[in-house]
């Protein structure tokens, strides 16, 4: 205990500096504005931002760049509510509540829930890493690809319980999203799936296109065709700020929304994303009234906001006790790391203990800073509302265009936000959610990739998935939430309540 | 305020200055060199370490564009389809200008005809690596216990076409053992699984992996080049622990589009040469365990005949074992 108060310590000593309490601050600023046009999410930020650090010594630049990663992370989901672009996969599910509290006229109080949410969990999730961060490195060495394709199987039931119209319609969309996302060379023999020839399909079809299509450019057709909503938008602004009851109802998803997310943040291979969609399927699980879902309920800001950001935050332990990136975000500051000539690796907490508690005390501040830029900013952000949709929405059609040629530079990918734009508009038109889509197309990648991975190490067995304790447990879990979702009088109820 | 008047007027003299250098001059605007990896990996670090030096000599920036995909061969082709006026360059490598023609059959470009090299910029040896309680102990112990039981073991790579695959599968060739190849998608994943016990062994880059072996989680059997590392000492080359035929580095190099004039050409290579020279990247590169190419090594024609010995090594290593990403 005496020594983590005197590495915290050290910690802070470092982060309080002026010039790293400065780059903190520009950091977190400069995320957070960037990360607001739509698809470009904190990848595609640090990316573009990482030679501005060279200047810098390791621990101001790392502090800048993880400051850019939360912000980045945050300004995603102030798109997800005010526009129902998600920037990333974590921000999917704030789309669902979010953006029904947006057009409710209640845009500010759910940025301020998710700004709120966010600090919470962000100090939660620096408490974790500082006094757990080593003796939890081991459970993301338990996950081998077995493990984590239940984790996926469990994943795929959530999608589920995320859909509001038929059982039928969301599973359908599920399975859509998986056959999407098998498109592309296939990992183990190379050969390529579904490409049609076409060159830039090799490397599979990108998530942010995807979603920016059937998100953002959907939504866009939609809205143009029905002009009665969109003025629902601009008319009621409300309250800026979420007030008392708002948080007595919020409150509660919060904490589980912090350390659902906290734990699977750890995992590696990008076990973070899982964190929203479970705490989302959680809230409207113990939900007294489910059916305010996917209509504004600020629970499901909340919990998966929360999730969201305490996922971001306990990513870094991989990374910071063993050295290892667990998703792209964390490869990019791996870089950062080396080209400023520290080599991450287990041992830099005992080599660099300025950088390893600096860059964790740095956490905090930086999402204290957050909070500081974010809520007075969230008038700022509702008034974009009031701009008349005729000049937004060829506004955000650019940005998006703008966003996703930023991420891999091919033109290919701005055409094909159009193509799969006029899809999600057929698919809304039909009665089909495109998040379960999305989280199929997330979750289908990893779990061929570990299927075949472990039925490989096995041998062709699938007794591996049932012979590991942690495997058997998540899909037994798995098949329990099923049978819940399946039972027809549960089902019949859930028909009653989902059903528009 | 005198102070700062004084330096502002010093500023926009050389800003005058410069310009009037620049003009009727290459390089009058910023560069850019395409590295065909994402951002943070090995070949990215190093053409920002050597680009950052280089744009001090030419006097222009040169910025880096991330052009990922399809084992960096998306990257390359755009490149070498670029105006050859010297303002596009890349960084390829090993697997984009010595594998890719065994790898992808369908690939746009010959790496012997279609670029104007410029130079070696840095390679990163290749280690052979094991889990930290895999039964044999040094790389003798480890060919003789492939050759009993080498279908039981597990090699981890991070991709078809990825470094690791092809250097696995050269290794593999070398002592001639078939284990299971397990496919991840980054070096990342596959060190994670090393670490957890998942799977055996694998071969990768020094800069990825030298931390896990300082740190104990994984063991190193050999490096495969001709001298040890000053990153690590303690690991033995491949021909001290007695394997000969095992030498690898994944290369880096900087390219141009067919047809770049030679005096652009010559000037990128100055400016690359003297990056290398220079002690800080020079540093900076060591310490990420990278092999810095001798004086002979960094000119354009030894890299030119380098893609044509190399292209010559792969292509038979590759298709004998069948692989191909495409």
């Amino acid at each position: 205990m005496n020594e983590l108060i005197s590495n915290l310590s050290l910690g802070f000593g470092v982060a309080a500096s002026m010039q790293n309490l400065g780059l903190a601050f520009m950091g977190c600023l400069v995320g957070t504005l960037i990360g607001v046009l739509p698809g470009v999410g904190p990848i595609a930020t640090i990316a573009m931002l990482l030679p501005i650090t060279f200047g810098l010594d390791p621990v101001g630049a790392l502090i800048m760049l993880a400051g850019i990663y939360y912000g980045a992370q945050y300004g995603g989901s102030t798109t997800a509510i005010l526009v129902n672009i998600p920037g990333e996969a974590t921000s999917v599910v704030t789309t669902l509540d979010g953006h029904q509290m947006a057009r409710q006229g209640r845009a500010g109080v759910a940025l301020g829930i998710a700004a709120i949410g966010s600090f919470f969990a962000g100090t939660v999730a620096t408490v974790i890493i500082a006094a757990l961060g080593a003796p939890l490195t081991k459970l993301a060495l338990i996950f081998g690809p077995a493990e984590y394709f239940s984790l996926m199987v469990m994943g795929l039931v959530f999608a589920v319980v995320l859909a509001r119209g038929s059982i039928l319609k969301a599973v359908s969309m599920i399975f859509l999203g998986v056959l999407l996302s098998t498109v592309g060379t296939d990992l183990e023999t190379g050969q390529e799936r579904m490409t049609f020839g076409l060159q830039f399909l090799t490397d599979g079809i990108d998530f942010a296109v995807l979603a920016m299509g059937v998100f953002g450019v959907a939504e866009i057709l939609r809205n143009l065709e029905n002009t009665e909503t969109r003025d629902v938008v601009r008319q009621a602004i409300g309250r800026l700020l979420p007030n008392r009851d708002d948080f007595r109802q919020a409150g509660p998803s919060v904490v589980r929304g912090t350390f659902i997310g906290a734990i699977l943040g750890i995992l590696p291979g990008n076990g973070a994303v899982l964190g929203p969609f479970a705490s989302y399927t959680i809230e409207k699980k113990i939900a007294k009234d489910p059916s305010r879902f996917g209509r504004g309920a600020i629970e499901g800001v909340a919990g998966p906001e929360s999730a969201n950001n305490a996922g971001a935050q306990t990513s870094f332990i991989p990374l910071l006790t063993l050295g290892i990136p667990p998703n792209a975000v964390m490869a990019l500051m791996v870089g950062a790391m080396t080209i400023h000539g520290i080599v991450p690796g287990p041992q830099v907490m005992t080599r660099n203990p300025d950088l390893f508690w600096g860059m964790i005390a740095s956490m905090w501040i930086g999402n204290l800073m957050l909070l500081i830029i974010n809520l007075p900013m969230v008038g700022m952000w509702v008034r974009l509302l009031k701009v008349p949709y005729h000049l937004m929405f060829p506004a955000i059609l650019m940005f998006c265009c703008i966003g996703i040629y930023s991420i891999n530079s091919l033109p290919t990918d701005v055409m094909f936000i159009g193509v799969f734009g006029l899809l999600g508009y057929l698919l809304i038109k039909f009665g089909f959610e495109p998040a379960p889509l999305l989280l199929g197309f997330v979750l289908g990648k990893l779990l061929e990739e570990n299927l075949r991975r472990a039925l490989i190490l096995s041998r062709g067995s699938l007794e591996t998935f049932i012979d590991r304790p942690v495997s058997a447990g998540l899909l037994l879990v798995a098949i329990v939430l099923l049978a819940l979702a399946l039972l027809p009088s549960i089902r019949k109820g859930r028909d009653e309540v989902f059903t528009e | 305020m005198k102070k700062i008047a004084i330096a502002l007027a010093a500023g926009l003299g050389l800003a005058v200055a410069a310009d009037a250098q620049a003009q009727g001059n290459y390089p009058q605007r910023p560069i850019t060199m395409v590295v065909p990896f994402a951002a943070g990996g090995p070949t990215d670090v190093i053409a920002r370490i050597v680009g950052e030096h280089m744009s001090h000599t030419l006097g222009q920036q040169i910025v880096v564009e991330n052009v990922a995909g399809a084992g960096g061969t998306t990257g390359i082709t755009r490149a070498s389809q670029a105006q050859p006026d010297g303002y596009t360059i890349m960084m390829g490598h090993m697997g984009t200008h010595g594998a890719a023609p065994a790898l992808y059959p369908n690939l746009k470009y010959d790496p012997a005809k279609d670029f104007a090299p410029v130079g070696l910029a840095a390679g990163t040896p290749i280690l052979i690596v094991a889990r930290k309680d895999f039964p044999a102990n040094d790389l003798k112990g480890f060919v003789e216990y492939m050759k009993t039981n080498g279908d039981k073991v597990n090699m981890a790579h991070a991709g078809v076409g990825s470094v690791s695959h092809m250097t696995g599968i050269f290794f593999n060739s070398v002592i001639k053992a078939k284990p299971t190849m397990v496919s991840y998608s980054g070096t990342g994943p596959a060190l994670n699984d090393l670490m957890g016990n998942t799977v055996d062994f694998m071969t990768d880059q020094i800069v990825n992996v030298a931390p896990q072996i300082q740190g104990g989680n994984i063991k190193a059997f050999a490096i495969a080049t001709p001298v040890r590392s000053p990153v690590l000492p303690n690991v033995p080359t491949t021909k001290e622990a007695g394997l000969d035929g095992y030498e690898v580095s994944a290369w880096n190099a900087v390219f141009a589009p067919k047809g770049t004039s030679p005096e652009i050409v010559k000037k990128l290579n100055d400016a690359l040469v003297k990056a290398l020279a220079d002690e800080n990247t020079k540093k900076r590169l060591l310490d990420l365990g990278g092999v810095i190419p001798s004086d002979a090594e960094r000119s354009p024609e030894a890299l030119q005949k380098l893609v044509e010995t190399e292209v010559a090594r792969w292509t038979p290593v590759l298709k004998a074992a069948g692989t191909k990403a495409q």
